[in-house]
Parts: structure tokens; sequence; C-alpha cells
């Protein structure tokens, strides 16, 4: 592939350091499918656990293939896409226990998929439907978080809930390189840490704030952080989803075991556009994509499988037809989700446990009879 | 019966809440060992624990941020705000998250927060001491937002606050906080009016005279003056900006025919503009004179020695009523 633009390449920015080396990053399964051990990191999970990784890894990518063709086709009105982070999200949120408690920016589609939410849940947002609108204490996954970085001090709270319940629960809260960037982040730092609240933060570090690189954000590693607020920092292989897991795991742990927070930096890569309506041709060299698909998180775990023959070839393709399935079960309710109803505007302003304020009930129902009067129009016509 | 300062009457109000639930948190800079720059969260941590009264680090986005966390898990937590000014770094927890969170899970999420904010002049202080942002938040869906402008009231209505289920943005009249009135603390609420309705404070026949929290008392006073030249005020403290009890305010207009509407905020954009637009088209037939406004200028809050300028005072209320007479 070449850049396609000129102004690309002079626009684009430096590669981004790669913290390949052994040390740099915590790795437990290379590029190339090879386990490495680490002392600090022993791998707790089975043949069984890493098949239904993969199956997770390559189910979320699915729909999220589905769901830019629809956007494409105008069934959604915009996307965000986890191409590329498929092993930072599903490795993470593997590594939860049920009880924990998840806070969500709004491309955790693979952390969704993990805590049983209905992929037409994030696409009914996006297609305009809703604003998200699923039960966050069922799931134990908060709603997407639109406003970069607000989320991190919900989770804060949510965490500081637990402490006074006395519980023995967690909770991880997501964020990207860019939210490093925002005043409620580093607030969510400082309050976690001086009341040693048990949160786990996940930064997934794609690299790119839309078209911002990650040296706009950060003259310092990201994990480098945590110091200065007083907790440990970690990096890990964000493309590893072994590693992502394992690190996750002992992270939300120590949480757990009052040991306050982890920051996490799992070091990865927006495959794709910010969303579908970006151009990422304008700002990055294509040379740095061709890079990173080299570190597909998908395709090592395949090599891995298919290496040590802890899975035979008809687990694979019995997964591919799964995948098919589901982006045909996507692309069908997509397409047929009906609009709410009209009067559905007004609903959960208020809690319904009141009447709704006076105000409010008299714009719903001047609006209800401005929509009949059409009605009877029509109805008037079509009688004559 | 007990005659408690304003102040007073809040921290016994907080006080009782905090007895009657144990869910019920405080949460603020220095509300706990120091009580408050106002001493109105005073000896609460002293007899609830640090866990229930939090003295938070320094960061308004960041306690309203985690506040909304603590509800999420179950709790009910009370925010302080120091001064009015201060609020902004929080307004993007307040608008885009808060206020927005039942609508956006579809009625799966309640966050009964309230947010207290001493709010207005009067006290002589430096630059963003003396705001009045009751608007901004007024014009924000979601949030209820109230005012209290005395004792009795400032006692009652923070509990009813903190039992709400809608997030509850509670602005206290800071120069006032030192004003003594009759509180009934061993009533409860229960028998208190409803927090989302506006009140009587002075009957009267000729103007409506629409105010609240600090500028209730100057209206009164105003009223008072009027009497003795023979003319009838009607005060109504509004206590619910958000929603507006318009049955209430409509109700008064139409017996009067006049209306003035007085706050500290700037007059333009201000409360008094959607309440003049709504008693103009609801009491149009019974309307003698168009809806005068009185408030802040559009500018910044000034200079303190200028603020007796600034503040809506008797004699600028009084010279409206005299003008809705001029009709």
């Amino acid at each position: 592939m070449t850049v396609e633009s000129g102004t690309a390449t002079t626009a684009a920015q430096p590669a981004p350091e790669m913290p390949d080396q052994a040390g740099e990053f915590i790795q437990l399964l290379t590029p190339e499918g090879e386990r490495i051990d680490h002392p600090e990191y022993p791998l707790e999970l089975d043949a069984a656990d890493i098949r239904a990784m993969y199956r997770d890894l390559v189910l979320v990518r699915r729909i999220d293939t589905e769901a830019i063709a629809l956007q494409r086709q105008g069934e959604l009105g915009i996307w965000a896409s986890l191409l590329g982070q498929e092993a930072a999200q599903i490795g993470s949120a593997r590594a939860l226990e049920p009880a924990d408690m998840v806070f969500p920016t709004y491309r955790e589609h693979g952390v969704a998929w993990c805590r049983g939410i209905d992929p037409m849940r994030l696409l009914e947002l996006y297609r305009g439907v809703s604003h998200g609108g699923w039960d966050p204490e069922e799931h134990k996954f908060h709603l997407y978080t639109i406003v970069i970085g607000s989320q991190t001090l919900h989770a804060t709270g949510y965490a500081m809930g637990i402490q006074r319940d006395g519980a023995d629960e967690a909770v991880i809260a997501y964020f990207g390189d860019g939210a490093t960037s925002q005043g409620d982040v580093n607030e969510a730092f400082v309050f976690a840490s001086v009341f040693n609240a048990p949160i786990v933060f996940f930064c997934q570090n794609n690299q790119w704030a839309i078209s911002a690189p990650l040296e706009k954000q950060s003259r310092v590693p990201l994990y480098q952080r945590a110091r200065g607020f007083g907790f440990p920092g970690v990096r890990v292989d964000g493309n590893d989803v072994l590693a992502c897991y394992a690190v996750t795991k002992k992270a939300m742990r120590a949480a757990r075991e009052g040991q306050g927070p982890t920051l996490i930096e799992a070091f990865t890569y927006r495959m794709g556009a910010h969303t579908t309506t970006d151009d990422p041709t304008r700002y990055r060299l294509a040379s740095e994509l061709e890079m990173w698909k080299l570190r597909d998180p998908i395709e090592r775990v395949r090599a891995y499988l298919v290496r040590t023959g802890l899975a035979e070839p008809d687990f694979f393709a019995d997964i591919d037809a799964e995948a098919k399935q589901i982006g045909a079960r996507v692309r069908e309710a997509c397409r047929t989700m009906p609009d709410p109803p009209p009067l559905a505007i007004f609903d959960h302003v208020y809690t319904e446990s009141n009447p709704m304020p006076s105000i409010l009930r008299a714009e719903r129902e001047h609006y209800a009879a401005y929509l009949d009067s059409f009605e009877s129009e029509e109805n008037e016509a079509s009688s004559r | 019966m007990t005659t408690l300062t304003l102040s007073k009457a809040l921290n016994a109000g907080l006080r009782k809440a905090l007895e009657n639930d144990p869910k019920v948190l405080i949460m603020g800079e220095d509300v706990g060992k120091l009580g408050g720059v106002f001493r109105v969260t005073d000896g609460l941590q002293k007899d609830f624990g640090e866990a229930r009264v939090i003295d938070t680090p320094l960061a308004e986005s960041g306690i309203v941020g985690t506040a909304i966390g603590l509800a999420l898990r179950g709790y009910r937590p009370v925010c302080e705000i120091q001064f009015d000014g201060f609020v902004y770094p929080a307004a993007d927890q307040i608008i885009s998250q808060l206020a927005k969170m039942r609508y956006r899970s579809r009625g799966h999420v309640s966050l009964p927060i309230v947010i207290r904010i001493p709010f207005g002049g009067g006290i002589g202080a430096v630059e963003h001491h003396s705001e009045s942002p009751e608007v901004i938040f007024a014009h924000t869906a979601g949030l209820r937002v109230v005012a209290c402008a005395d004792a009795a009231d400032a006692f009652a209505m923070i509990q009813q606050s903190i039992s709400s289920d809608d997030p509850v943005i509670f602005f206290e009249p800071k120069r006032r906080y030192w004003d003594k009135g009759e509180v009934d603390t061993v009533a409860g609420v229960r028998r208190a009016l409803p927090f989302d309705q506006a009140k009587t404070v002075l009957d009267g026949t000729d103007v409506t005279l629409l105010t609240y929290g600090p500028t209730v008392r100057t209206g009164l006073e105003a009223a008072l003056a009027a009497r003795q030249d023979g003319r009838g005020i009607e005060v109504l403290d509004l206590r619910s900006l958000s929603p507006l009890d318009m049955d209430t305010i409509c109700a008064s207009v139409r017996k009067t025919g006049r209306c003035v509407v007085a706050h500290e905020a700037p007059v333009y954009a201000g409360l008094g503009a959607e309440i003049a637009a709504r008693v103009t088209e609801q009491c149009f037939y019974h309307l003698e004179a168009p809806v005068l406004r009185v408030g802040g200028f559009a500018t910044p809050y000034p200079p303190s020695r200028l603020e007796d300028h600034y503040l809506p005072d008797l004699d600028r209320i009084l010279d409206a009523v005299d003008r809705t007479f001029g009709y």
C-alpha cells in the first residue's frame, strides 16, 4: 500500500516508539504466536479458555466489520471501530469477575460483548435510536460515555462506594491515550490514589486521538504517569490477549485486596479510522498501518493454537461459520430496527415516581396534539 | 419551634438526613474538620465519621464525578461547592453527565445527588464569590433547581432535595446564612410544602413580586415600605426555579394584574425572561402592564465596592413596581 495523498506525507508524524524489546512491555504471546513466560504474570488459562478467547476476538471483529458496512449503507449514523484493539478489550474483560464493574468509553464493543450486552444495543446507539439504554447494574457494564474521560471519575466514585460497602469487588475504567490529557482523568487518578480506591485504569493507547499522535499528549510513556500519582503503572502488549488477561487479572486482584489502583497502558493501534467520519490518510502513513498489521491480535492466537495443536481445523471453520451467522443477524436486525415513537422524546427526563413536571407535560401534550392534527388531516383527505 | 440561623437550619437538616438514611453522604472541600467555610456542615464529620462526611481533594469536577459513581453504587451524596463561581469546573459533569443519566439510560439509572451552592453577592467578597449561575442549570433538562430563602425552608428543602430521586442543584443565599427564623425541627418534612412549589410569603392585591433566594427578604422589605404608601405587593418566593410552579405564579398574577420579577442574576436571558414570557402567554388578558424585571446588569459581577449598585435593592424593586402603574 502506498501513501495516497501528498498531504499525508508532509503532515504525518514519526512512527510511534515501538516497545518491542523484552522488558519494555509485558508480552506472553509474540506476534508470531510463540508463548513467552513472565515470572510475575503466570498464565492461569487452559486450552479451552484460549479457544474461547479466540472465538471472542473473531466474533467482535466480525460485528465491528458489519457495523462499518452498515454505516456505509446509511443504516448507522456513525460507528467507532474497535479494529486492532480486540485483544486489549477481550483480554482485560475476560479477566474480570462477574461482580466487577466496568466503565467504558464508546469504543468498548469487545468489553460489552464479554459483559453480555446484545450488540444491537450498541448499534442502536450509533443508529440514533437510543443513547444506550441498557441496565448498567444488570450487566455490570456502565453506559457508553462519549465526553472524553468523564467516566473515569464515575468509576472512581463507584470504587469508593465498594470500599464503603466492604465488598470484594473492583472497578475497571477504560479510556484512551487522548483522555490522559483530560482534567477528569487526572482528577480520577488523584481521588483514586488518596482514597486508595479499588480500581484499575485501563488505558488503550491506540497511538492516535483522532488525528493527534501520542507525542501531542505526553512527553513520557503513559504508564509512567501513575508514579506521579502514587500508584503502580504497567505497560502491556495491547495486541496480546493473553498478556492483557494476565496483567488485568493481577491488577484487579490487587485492587480487591485493598492495594489500591493500578494504571495499565495497553500498547495497541487503531487500525481503522477514529470513526466512520474520519479520514486517517490525512494524518498518518500507510507504512505505519502495514507495520501494525504484522502484530495482528487475532492471527497470533490462531498461529499459537495451530502450532501447538490446541485446536483442530474444524474449530476454526465452526467459528468462521458462527461469525457469518452473527454478521447476518446484526445486518438484518439493524435494517429492520424501528425508530422510537416521537413522544418517547419526553420519557425519563425526571423520575417517574413523581408526576411529570407541568411545563414538560404541557409541551408533550401540545406536541402530541400537533402530531394528531396531521393524522386527522390525512384521515380527512383519505375519506374524501 | 426553635430559632435558628439559615446556616444552622441547613446543618440540622443535613444531620437529620444523615441520621435517617445510612446511604446519605456529604462530600466537598473543607466540609469535615472545618465544617465548611460557612460552617454549614459543622460537627457532622465528628458525629458521622470520615467515610460519610468526606473531605475531598480540591477538584470540583472530581467531587461531582465521583459523587455520580457513588450514586451509581446506591449512595445519596450531598456535594458542597464552596462558592458559586467555583461550580464551572464541574459544569461538564453536572450538565453532560448528572442531568442526562436517567434519560440516557432510559430510566434504568437514578442519580439522587444534591449539589449545594452558596450563591449571590452582598458579602463584600472578591471576584467569583458572588455569582448567580442558577439559570445555567435551570436551562438544563433533567436537573431540579431550587433556592431556599429562610431558615424553615432551608431545613425542610434540603431534606426534600436529598430524598429526591432526581438530581437537585440547591442554591443557598449566602448573605442570608446568618438570618434567623423559626424552625420546626420536630415535625419533620412530611408536613412541609413540596419543594417544587412556590409559596406566597406576603399577600397583596395590586402587584405580584416574584423572587427567590437572597432577594426574598429584599422583596418583603419593599412590600412593607409600599404598604405605607397604600400599595399591596404580593410577594412570592419561587423556591423551585426548575421546574417553575406556573400554577401558583399565574394565580397570583391573574389576581393582581401586574408582575415584577426580581433576582440578583443578570436580567438578560435570566429566569425573569422565562417567567415574563410564560406569564404573558398564560395571563395575557389579566395583565394591566408588561411584566417588568429587576436584577443584575449585563456585566460581570463588579468589584464589591460597587455591588450595592448592581444588586436589586428595595428602591430598585419599588421603582419597577411604580413603573408597572405607569402603563
